[in-house]
């Protein structure tokens, strides 16, 4: 085990800093001059120069991917162009907000979307698995702001049990914030379902098909003690996998769905940045993404492995 | 219809392809002969297709938005950008089918012209990586060594960002344009390509008669192409139309984050967010076009799934 252990870690530091790598060539060497992109257009030449030695522009460019690492990973990520504020504390605060949604978020989906996989699952092509196939089908695909608007459509306008808009102030507290993370949760739930309903369905169909599954029903077993204690044990092993690569979807998920009700998260902040063309400010959310998205993933591959013993001997 | 006609065509050839038919009908002389065979094989493709409920819905579906982008100047009464004079915020009637918005625009002709764009642009950002990927998978993985590696590294960790974000990102830096778009769907889908094309590949790599094209001194391209290939189109070709209904998802977000394609266009996403602010007074505006990408999603996703059931059976999900 801890040889795989050594292994993923080894394999994560890898993807971290390649994809580093990818974000600074995006943001520091595709857009050409940065001194020019901060200081505007009608700028001075002495101006631009002195800026550029500031923020170590004019040295080669392995030295400044260097730098600018070192200064990431020691916890100094700059000022944002467009606000002057330091981008820690501002990306910090956001993603304490996106937190409490993707929490609320993963609360409702997780448990909902299993049930409702295991039940298509043992129920494979009779109508009940056909109507959440085709339901979840129909919803995957649907862009988060559709969801998004029909949910504060019909339950803000219409039933008015949820606000529409979820702009919270700095500082809000989970609970107190509850009101207002319903819908985009809601929102987000849509879209995790109906990927980890379909998922867990296609694992609970193929284990069913086993034979261990047929040996314990001719013996005489219940049927309530076969899938409970032999097939869902197996089946919802991938759906680990699934969540965590579908958190990844989520936080995709989030960047349009915080837009839709204003919450204001890494993803508002992100569109934000983009607007005002803030460099650090979209480096920094894209590099903290990252690192969360691929915990997230070396997180499912250990309780992976450590749940099934025959992935740690490969 | 490109994207179409490819699906339907390369599924064919799979299908029908138990052990008479040879692996290299996919580009041999006898193939581009048979137009009137392409004909019935698209035509067997959709059969099989209506076969199933679901499927046969979706494939309507695709079917009517790609008539719409065909035929889309036809059937819109107006311009996507006349603003026409005593006519804003006019609800649905005869004389505008889906009302107007708040500058007076036709809603019914703007979401009819919106489906050239959305279908252009979602469809040739996928064939372009479908096609970039497909070779690079295929020669990699046939390659192998630290080409495949270095490759395949680099592949996995564009995976690592999430595809929204990567695409934010990218327009953030290059700014926002519709050709701009077309870049980072191929850069975004690229890798993903790649990468069941690879597997795929990497299969069939051991399977016998490989090996025997080999030892009879075949070459590389010829292996890849007439050997490889064909084993690898029907997982691509269920892999295309799942990448063009994630290319349409993206292109009507990227449209809505305001960081897609730009007014005045007839963007379906672009044209929600600029409904929003005005959705008491006109949300028929709002409405109509969220209705729009709703049916081509679900639709474009049905006939994937039905495509798949015909070409990789037995696999679920």
């Amino acid at each position: 085990m801890s040889r795989y252990v050594a292994r993923r870690l080894a394999f994560l530091v890898i993807t971290l800093l390649l994809t580093s790598l990818i974000v600074f060539v995006v943001t520091q060497w595709l857009p050409g001059d940065v001194a020019r992109v901060i200081l505007g257009r009608e700028a001075s030449e002495p101006a631009l120069a002195a800026l550029r030695a500031e923020l170590g522009l004019d040295k080669p460019l392995p030295l400044q991917y260097l730098s600018w690492l070192g200064r990431f990973l020691t916890g100094d990520w700059g000022t944002s162009y467009s606000t002057g504020l330091p981008v820690r504390d501002l990306v910090l605060e956001r993603a304490g907000n996106s937190t409490m949604l993707a929490g609320l978020t993963l609360l409702i989906a997780v448990p909902l979307s299993v049930f409702l996989g295991v039940v298509a699952g043992l129920k494979a092509d009779k109508p009940l698995d056909a109507t959440i196939s085709i339901g979840s089908l129909a919803v995957v695909g649907l862009p988060e702001f559709v969801t998004g608007l029909i949910l504060i459509e019909v339950l803000a306008l219409r039933l008015h049990l949820f606000p529409a808009n979820s702009s919270i102030r700095p500082g809000t507290g989970f609970f107190e914030a509850l009101p207002q993370l319903v819908l985009p949760a809601l929102t987000a739930t849509f879209v995790l379902l109906a990927y980890v309903t379909r998922l867990t369905r296609a694992g609970v169909v193929e284990e069913m098909r086993q034979g261990y599954v047929r040996t314990a029903t001719l013996k005489g077993l219940p049927r309530r003690t076969v899938v409970g204690r032999h097939v869902l044990r197996n089946a919802l092993l991938p759906t680990i996998t699934v969540l965590a690569i579908s958190f990844g979807w989520l936080i995709g998920g989030l960047i349009v769905i915080e837009n839709v009700f204003n919450y204001p998260g890494l993803g508002r902040l992100m569109t934000f940045a983009i607007d005002r063309r803030d460099l650090p400010l979209m480096q920094a959310i894209t590099l903290l993404t990252v690192l969360v998205f691929a915990l997230a993933n070396l997180g499912a591959d250990l309780l992976y492995a450590a749940l099934n013993p025959r992935i740690r001997l490969e | 219809m490109t994207v179409n006609g490819y699906n339907i065509s390369s599924m064919d050839g799979y299908t029908a392809g138990g052990g008479g038919s040879d692996p290299a009908s996919l580009f041999s002389e006898e193939r581009r002969r048979g137009l009137a065979a392409a004909f019935s094989r698209v035509g067997r493709a959709l059969r099989e297709l209506y076969a199933r409920p679901a499927s046969a819905l979706g494939t309507t579906l695709v079917l009517v938005f790609f008539f719409m982008a065909l035929f889309g100047p036809l059937i819109a009464p107006y311009s996507a950008t006349e603003q026409i004079a005593g006519a804003a915020r006019q609800a649905p009637s005869l004389q505008h089918l889906f009302g107007t918005d708040h500058l007076g625009r036709d809603v019914f002709s703007r979401v009819v012209l919106g489906a050239r764009d959305i279908l252009a642009l979602a469809g040739l950002g996928t064939l372009l990586a479908v096609t970039i990927g497909t070779l690079v998978g295929m020669f990699s993985a046939y390659r192998g060594g630290w080409v495949d590696e270095i490759s395949f590294r680099l592949f996995d960790s564009l995976l690592a960002l999430p595809a929204l974000l990567l695409a934010l990102l990218l327009l953030g830096v290059v700014g926002p344009s519709r050709s701009s778009v077309l870049v980072v769907l191929v850069i975004v889908y690229v890798p993903i390509v790649a990468r069941v094309v690879r597997s795929v590949v990497l299969s069939t790599k051991q399977k016998g008669f490989v090996e025997a094209a080999r030892m009879q001194g075949e070459s590389t391209a010829s292996i890849v192409r007439r050997d490889i290939f064909p084993s690898v189109t029907p997982a691509l070709t269920v892999e295309a139309a799942l990448r063009f209904s994630y290319a349409i998802f993206l292109v009507a977000s990227l449209g809505f984050l305001g960081v897609g394609v730009q007014p005045p266009n007839p963007d379906w996403g672009l044209m929600v967010s600029q409904a929003r602010p005005y959705v008491s007074l006109t949300p028929w505006a709002l409405y109509f076009p969220a209705i729009a990408i709703a049916l081509l999603v679900i639709g474009v996703n049905l006939a994937a799934d039905g495509l798949k059931r015909v070409l990789l059976p037995g696999r679920e999900s």
